[in-house]
């Protein structure tokens, strides 16, 4: 096995979880439930696709994609925040709503119900090995960058105070609900950065393209205990490991099945305190605040 | 609370009126025929390139060259599959078609319930007892199935004679018995005419999500490239949309499945296993419409035209005429039944 083609694979792989689990660590260290970040990603590939059809310009897409998540993100933000629906019920209900949606658009802009016509998209040097596209890079620097906005800046404090304790935060003047509302908004631009990156390295939109990555990525911020940096590494681990699934998949050396399952067995002996104790912020998915 | 309810049942009513969106598409017979004939789609829908709009070809015809009366449910997600077969034999068509095996079961129940409606299902799972034996289906269901494996062998056999590598590779979607029938083949045909050759299999996963993952499918797929595979048949859905942008990528070539599915690369589309999905539909129409439709298996292979590759003046740059004299060769050998080409690996 080729150390560099294993690197830049697990690289590739990586990207659309990395920008999901940013997103899902700012959404729940504030407070709120992260289980749409597949519905996210899906309309943020699905905007994207559009966005870069009638532009020409993937740019455009890139910025249509974000717009997508964000606006999937506010439908949730304003059932969950303002109308206090209970989060796990919304999420399941904004992910299938994200799947309808999707296929709905697909077939009144492009009358097809499984893809979209071929996009313009980022890179394409075939020796570069995906490392071409821009989204990449920033996919590989989001995790850092959170990690700074979250801990060293007076929003990210605002954030983490209103996931561990509404109340403290309101009594000192912290207005909750904004401080989630714009949580839950940077999530989904977040999480549809990693839609976008999947649908224009692929240069189009196919039905349910995001094939459950959304959830491999909730995983890793439980994995990560909520932080973003620990997070990163366990999108790191999962791309890590379906990477060699991939290449040692010929040889029959590991069942695939059980390199599947890597992911979600991970999170069940996380959240079983075998690596250090997973406590998710205080006020995670608390309807009342 | 009760806001709870509201926001929750609006957003699921909105996602539900979104699931049936259905496309009444009627058909336009000059003459319409007094024989009604339903046609459920699978997952996917028309516009899919492959499956669906094979069906669609194969029911057009029927209606421009029989005048059938053809009415079409597109069902979404889960559930309604059942509900739409169970829609058009409640309103008393005389053939009802599944277009897919996942509408195996659900027919086969169906046919109990209507057992003056003919049933067909397109490749229609059939069971096997405990001894190994094909379990027929009901009397008034017709198993539409294809010999996957006769049009893989011949697309097995080109790739190894096309490629220098000695490496061919094989992209399936899920790792089911439908998509082995593929591979069986496929590698049957590469060792026929390669035997040293090395035949690198992977499949995309082991849900249906394999079916819709481009994503995994290019990895898949640059990673077979990578190891100097020079042409990749892929089984797998819209999956193999990323090995059509790996084969793009990497400038190597891949086969398509199911329809022509050039378009999705040209220049990089070597040829594609095409099954006949029109053929049988039109097939079961026209035995419906005559009366002479009896349920049972009904197998469509090389010998049939029920499975085929293409060659044609955008693949023909592409394929050595020696080749072509070969694979053509194999295909009269398998039609005279010399070959026998293995349908399980």
């Amino acid at each position: 096995m080729n150390p560099i083609s294993f690197g830049t694979q697990m690289i590739r792989i990586a990207v659309p979880y990395l920008f999901a689990a940013s997103g899902g660590v700012v959404a729940e260290r504030a407070g709120i439930v992260s289980l749409t970040l597949e519905g996210f990603m899906l309309s943020g590939a699905f905007a994207a696709v559009l966005g870069t059809n009638y532009s020409g310009s993937p740019w455009v897409g890139v910025l249509c994609g974000i717009l997508g998540g964000l606006i999937f993100s506010l439908i949730h933000a304003v059932a969950t925040i303002r109308y206090r629906a209970d989060q796990v019920v919304v999420g399941v209900a904004i992910n299938l709503l994200a799947i309808g949606v999707t296929r709905f658009f697909l077939k009144l802009f492009f009358a097809s119900s499984s893809n979209s016509p071929r996009v313009a998209g980022f890179g394409g040097n075939i020796n570069a090995a995906g490392f071409d596209n821009p989204l990449l890079w920033l996919g590989l620097i989001v995790a850092p960058v959170m990690a700074f906005v979250i801990y060293k800046t007076p929003f990210g404090l605002r954030v983490r105070a209103v996931g561990e304790h509404p109340d403290a935060a309101e009594s000192v003047g912290v207005s909750v609900k904004r401080v989630r509302y714009a949580a839950v908004a940077l999530s989904g631009m977040l999480a549809a950065l990693g839609g976008v990156y999947l649908a224009l390295d692929q240069h189009q939109f196919t039905d349910q393209m995001t094939a459950g990555r959304g959830f491999i990525a909730i995983s890793a911020v439980i994995f990560g205990r909520w932080d973003p940096i620990r997070a990163a590494l366990a999108c790191l681990l999962f791309a890590a490991a379906e990477t060699l699934q991939i290449q040692l998949q010929g040889s029959h050396a590991i069942p695939s099945q059980f390199i599947e399952m890597i992911p979600y067995a991970l999170v069940i002996i996380a959240l079983a305190g075998v690596v250090g104790r997973a406590v998710p912020p205080a006020a995670l998915g608390k309807v009342e605040a | 609370m009760r806001k709870l309810i509201l926001v929750t049942s609006l957003l699921l009513a909105v996602h539900i009126a979104l699931l049936f969106t259905r496309r009444n598409a009627k058909a336009e017979g000059k003459e319409t025929s007094s024989v009604r004939i339903g046609i459920v789609l699978d997952v996917g829908g028309r516009g899919d390139k492959s499956f669906n709009d094979g069906a669609y070809a194969g029911a057009d015809s029927a209606t421009r060259m029989l005048g059938s009366n053809i009415r079409f449910i597109e069902p979404g997600e889960g559930a309604d599959r059942e509900a739409g077969l169970r829609l058009l034999a409640a309103e008393g068509m005389n053939l009802v078609i599944g277009v897919g095996f996942i509408f195996t079961d659900d027919l086969a129940n169906l046919a109990k319930e209507y057992p003056n409606t003919a049933f067909a299902g397109i490749d229609y799972a059939l069971a096997t007892d405990a001894n190994g034996n094909v379990i027929p289906p009901p009397p008034n269901v017709a198993a539409l199935k294809f010999r996957e494996e006769e049009g893989s062998y011949l697309v097995g056999a080109l790739a190894a004679l096309v490629g220098h590598s000695k490496k061919v590779g094989f992209v399936g979607g899920m790792d089911i018995p439908l998509i082995h029938k593929f591979e069986a083949g496929y590698r049957a045909g590469v060792k026929k005419v390669c035997p040293d050759c090395q035949v690198i299999v992977q499949y995309a996963g082991v849900t249906p999500d394999a079916f819709k993952n481009p994503g995994k499918g290019k990895e898949l797929a640059l990673s077979q490239y990578n190891q100097g595979v020079e042409v990749i048949f892929h089984a797998a859905g819209s999956t193999g949309q990323g090995v059509f942008e790996a084969a793009r990528a990497t400038n190597k070539l891949a086969i398509g499945v199911d329809s022509d599915q050039n378009d999705e690369a040209p220049g990089h589309v070597l040829t594609s296993m095409v099954k006949g999905v029109n053929t049988a539909t039109y097939d079961a129409i026209s035995r419906v419409q005559n009366h002479t439709f009896k349920g049972g298996i009904y197998s469509f292979g090389l010998k049939e035209g029920g499975v085929g590759y293409i060659y044609d003046d955008r693949n023909r740059a592409l394929i050595p005429d020696s080749a072509r004299a070969r694979v053509e060769e194999l295909k009269q050998e398998i039609i005279a039944g010399r070959i026998k080409v293995p349908s399980t690996r």
